[in-house]
């Protein structure tokens, strides 16, 4: 019933989503995501973005560049690669960066990968914590950065509703939830002592449908995945899988199928899961989220692990 | 059902921001389950978070295996086991009219500073209330913290009415009580609303068993409620956040409009300094403008190569900011320490970080009563009413005036932690009258005809740790040596500078911030400066360490321990102490919080005085301060 009536109204809507058109509701949130870059790049010593080549951080990208037009962006771009992200992920990020003429930093946690870390023989949950975790605490005390801006928003999780914008970490970069600073206003209380860090989230108060519409407006570039195409899928746990590489262990008799899929949200390719669509455009894509009855992480298997997953892992340095 | 989606909304419904509004009031009263139900009838829970909940609610829920909306926002697993909320939680939701962005707040008092966290950027408030209970003061306090941070519209939401027989005489009794209260602490404007959350009634729909109850339901207000901005009609202000200087041919200062409309062309003036230029270019976050108004964040181009830096407004000259060394206005206390007044901290305001003393507490808010009582310090989660002194010029508006150049928090120096959150309701200029006289003999210059590098060694330690007996000979060893020093030690200064002190943690704190300065006097003067002070808190001694200036502060710590000290116990004051004859005793039933990392520690048991001076003289010339 729902469905028809999206389908019903989807030509009447389609001008909302016209690049260059904004709503005052966008307007508001780019204004305060630019502020928050801002301060970022006033109060702290050496800040980076953690680009992590989804929709978020195409946004994150973009209001970035905004924030310090006509200036160049004054911090790089640093992406934790576990080596399992989707192929297309990878040249998307090398040919943005290209593009927009930023530094793109690269880290990969060679012990882990020496140790043989991988999603299916290790689990989703070593995995993540040996290659994205760990990964990126190795490369935050590498650099030696005091501020890792991200694009995680509230509406995401739990968990995540209840973080600040301006997120404290310790030395251990650890985030003590019960006992968060207090933020007032666009007061930011910038202040660390040596070793600590700060986690930032521009994105803190926009939705999943604000970033489809801002994109929309903005036309800002996504990895293709993020639109319907017929993919090499394999059906696991109710779960669909697309084959991205020959690294993937089939099961005996399992066989990829070409099946009209897209992705809600992007990560390791083993850990996320394709919905069937047949939403190749940006307003159907649009259109689909609007009647969505589930959530995007529902797509995202390290979430699944246990009740409270996303708050443990993000009190041990999690993104 | 009502509700639908969010693509069936009007063109200009789906234009507006979203409307920011907060839930506060005590625990219990049901703000999570109102948010909860607000969620769940505007259909946008999704239905793996729907399933997650249920079997939730299961575990943990407090309604007898039925959904228990209360687990949706209490996204910390500390919160789910206890039942209890500790901190905000930002959920989103839309109806056919309009879309909304909630914090639901804790009620614990102890979780107050999260309120306010949510408070500073609401623009309506639903204040619960049990209908059993009626206001009290969890109530009060909220109320108060939302009239101090300015929000206009509050819904006062009587929950839970099912459970006083949905009568509209408590109903009446409960909102003339609250009324009262809120025209007294400036509240214009309170919608009242018997509701019963958990079931629904005034929530989305109108409740059948409330008949009496003719008002619009919490959706109905909130959809309809004008919190049309009136920013736009205040004087312009930019606080500059970000000088954007990628090349020789470009200088810009960023920021976001705080209030007003700028226009190219427009003349206008960078403060502190005054100096005037006009508008050349505006650039927006679409590109090149001609106008911007409040809440854009912008990139203004000048005419004129004037001196703008971060911390710095832009304002027009005829109606300019105020330029103070002095503010005062109403507090709310967060730490666990307790405000003193005397301390220094770091006030953050509009982009400008700044040194600051509390100088005065005029008075504490009793929230109950809302009296104005006397007192010397702020514990947790009060409000009072100070002055504060500043170490540089802050360019600041009333906060009625502007939020964003109104509204600061103070920051502890040395553990960093938001110790308070104030809005500036009066703000002054000493230093005009009483203008900083340049001199032409300066510190360096003393300093090179006394052939010697001017230092302060500041000697801290128990009573009995040897502190006066210790600096008393390096003082002697030095005048040996033909330098020129002065030994301030606190027990001389009781006579003198310090005779109206005693010994409460209050003049304690004064004492030491009245020598310190007296140690700066000296320093400048040229000579070495010794002080020897009990100073028990690492707080103050990181004062009297930034006035100084790093290189040039040695903190020495006398580390003889207690015990040692006890076992000499001069004058017998560690008896007396222990039998109760001289309270508040440092090492006692006061704390001494020894030094982190001092620059020299010595415990002097098994050891002779002399032998101590001669390490920290041989330590002066290892560091060439001799």
């Amino acid at each position: 019933m729902l469905q028809q009536v999206t389908a019903n109204k989807s030509e009447a809507r389609s001008d909302k989503h016209v690049v260059g058109r904004m709503s005052q509701h966008l307007r508001r949130l780019e204004s305060e995501s630019i502020t928050i870059f801002r301060e970022v790049a006033a109060e702290f010593r050496k800040p980076v973005v953690l680009y992590s080549i989804g929709k978020d951080s195409s946004v994150l990208l973009h209001l970035a560049m905004k924030a310090f037009s006509p200036g160049r962006l004054p911090f790089p771009l640093l992406h934790v690669n576990t080596t399992w992200k989707f192929r297309e992920m990878i040249t998307f990020r090398d040919e943005r960066a290209r593009a927009l003429g930023v530094d793109l930093i690269v880290h990969i946690n060679e012990e882990g990968v020496a140790q043989g870390i991988n999603p299916f023989a290790s689990g989703s949950a070593l995995h993540t914590d040996v290659m994205k975790t760990q990964a990126l605490r190795q490369a935050l005390d590498k650099y030696g950065y005091d501020a890792a801006i991200g694009g995680a928003r509230r509406d995401e999780e739990r968990s995540r509703a209840k973080e600040r914008i301006f997120s404290h970490r310790s030395a251990m970069h650890r985030w003590d939830s019960k006992n968060q600073r207090p933020e007032l206003w666009h007061v930011f209380n910038t202040s660390l002592a040596p070793g600590e860090s700060m986690r930032v989230f521009p994105l803190s108060n926009w939705t999943e449908m604000d970033v489809w519409d801002y994109i929309a407006a903005e036309n800002i570039p996504i990895v293709p995945l993020y639109f319907a195409a017929p993919r090499p899928v394999v059906t696991r746990d109710g779960t669909l899988i697309m084959v991205d590489d020959e690294r993937m262990p089939l099961n005996p008799g399992e066989q990829p199928e070409m099946e009209w899929v897209r992705f809600r949200t992007l990560g390791c390719y083993p850990l996320t899961g394709a919905i069937r669509s047949r939403a190749s455009t940006l307003p159907a894509i649009i259109d689909e989220m609007r009647s969505s009855r589930t959530s995007e992480r529902q797509g995202r298997l390290i979430d699944s692990d246990a009740a409270g997953s996303m708050e443990k892992k993000k009190e041990q340095g999690y993104f | 059902m009502e509700t639908v989606l969010l693509h069936e909304q009007s063109e200009l419904v789906y234009d507006a921001p979203a409307l920011r509004f907060i839930t506060c009031g005590s625990v219990d009263d049901g703000k999570s389950t109102l948010v909860g139900r607000l969620l769940y009838d505007s259909k946008l829970l999704l239905d793996d978070q729907l399933d997650t909940l249920k079997a939730e609610s299961k575990i943990h829920g407090t309604t007898g295996g039925n959904i228990d909306f209360a687990l949706l926002l209490d996204g910390l697993q500390a919160e789910r086991e206890q039942g209890i909320t500790i901190d905000v939680a930002y959920r989103f939701f839309a109806t056919e009219r309009r879309r909304f962005i909630v914090a639901d707040t804790p009620g614990h008092e102890q979780y107050t500073r999260n309120m306010a966290t949510a408070a500073s950027n609401a623009e309506l408030a639903i204040v619960l209330v049990d209908a059993r209970k009626g206001v009290i003061t969890q109530t009060l306090r909220h109320s108060y913290i939302l009239s101090l941070f300015g929000v206009r519209h509050i819904v006062l939401a009587i929950n839970k009415m099912d459970l006083v027989g949905w009568s509209s005489d408590r109903f009446q009794s409960i909102v003339d009580d609250y009324c009262d209260m809120a025209s007294r602490i400036g509240i214009p404007d309170v919608t009242c609303i018997p509701i019963c959350a958990r079931d629904g009634d005034n929530i989305f729909t109108r409740s059948k068993t409330m008949p009496w109850y003719v008002g619009p339901t919490i959706v109905e207000h909130l959809e309809n409620v004008e919190v049309l901005s009136e920013l736009e009609n205040l004087p312009f202000r930019l606080p500059v956040q970000w000088v954007n200087r990628p090349n020789a041919d470009f200088r810009g200062f960023s920021g976001r409009v705080a209030n007003g409309v700028v226009r190219q062309g427009h003349s206008i003036a960078s403060f502190p300094s005054g100096r005037v230029s006009k508008i050349a270019r505006i650039l927006t976050a679409d590109g090149e403008a001609e106008v911007a108004t409040e809440g854009q964040a912008i990139t203004i181009v000048l005419t004129d190569e004037i001196d703008v830096s971060r911390g710095d407004v832009l304002a027009p000259t005829d109606a300019a900011p105020i330029v103070a060394d002095e503010i005062s206005g109403h507090i709310v206390w967060f730490d666990d320490s307790a405000m003193i007044p005397g301390r220094r901290y770091t006030l953050k305001c509009a982009g400008r970080k700044i040194g600051a003393v509390v100088s005065r507490l005029k008075h504490r808010v009793n929230v109950n009563t809302l009296d104005q009582q006397a007192a010397t310090s702020l514990s947790m989660n009060e409000i009072g009413h100070v002055t504060i002194n500043l170490e540089g010029a802050l360019v600041c508006d009333p906060y009625t005036k502007n939020r964003e150049t109104g509204g600061f928090i103070l920051i502890d120096t040395i553990n960093n932690r938001t110790v308070a959150a104030g809005v500036i309701e009066t703000a002054r200029r000493h230093a005009v009258d009483v203008r900083w006289q340049n001199l032409n003999v300066d510190g360096a210059r003393r300093a090179m005809i006394k052939h010697q590098r001017p230092c302060v060694l500041w000697f801290t330690g128990l009573v009995g740790s040897g502190r006066s007996t210790i600096a008393n000979l390096v003082e002697q060893r030095l005048c040996d040596l033909g330098r020129h020093t002065y030994l301030l030690d606190s027990h001389n200064l009781r006579h003198g500078l310090n005779r109206d002190l005693d010994f409460s943690t209050e003049a304690r704190v004064e004492s030491v911030r009245r020598t310190a300065i007296v140690a700066k006097l000296l320093y400048d003067a040229g000579l070495i400066t010794l002080v020897a002070m009990l100073s028990p808190l690492r707080v103050d001694r990181q004062m009297a360490r930034d006035l100084i200036g790093d290189g040039d502060f040695i903190e020495v710590h006398v580390a003889t321990p207690l015990e040692e000290c006890e076992r000499r116990d001069p004058g017998g004051l560690y008896q007396r102490a222990r039998t109760g004859d001289l309270p508040n005793f440092t090492g006692i039933d006061a704390p001494y919080e020894p030094p982190l990392s001092p620059e020299i520690s010595i415990d002097t048991s098994g050891q002779t005085p002399e032998a101590v001076a001669d390490r920290i003289v041989a330590y002066l010339q290892e560091h060439r301060y001799l």
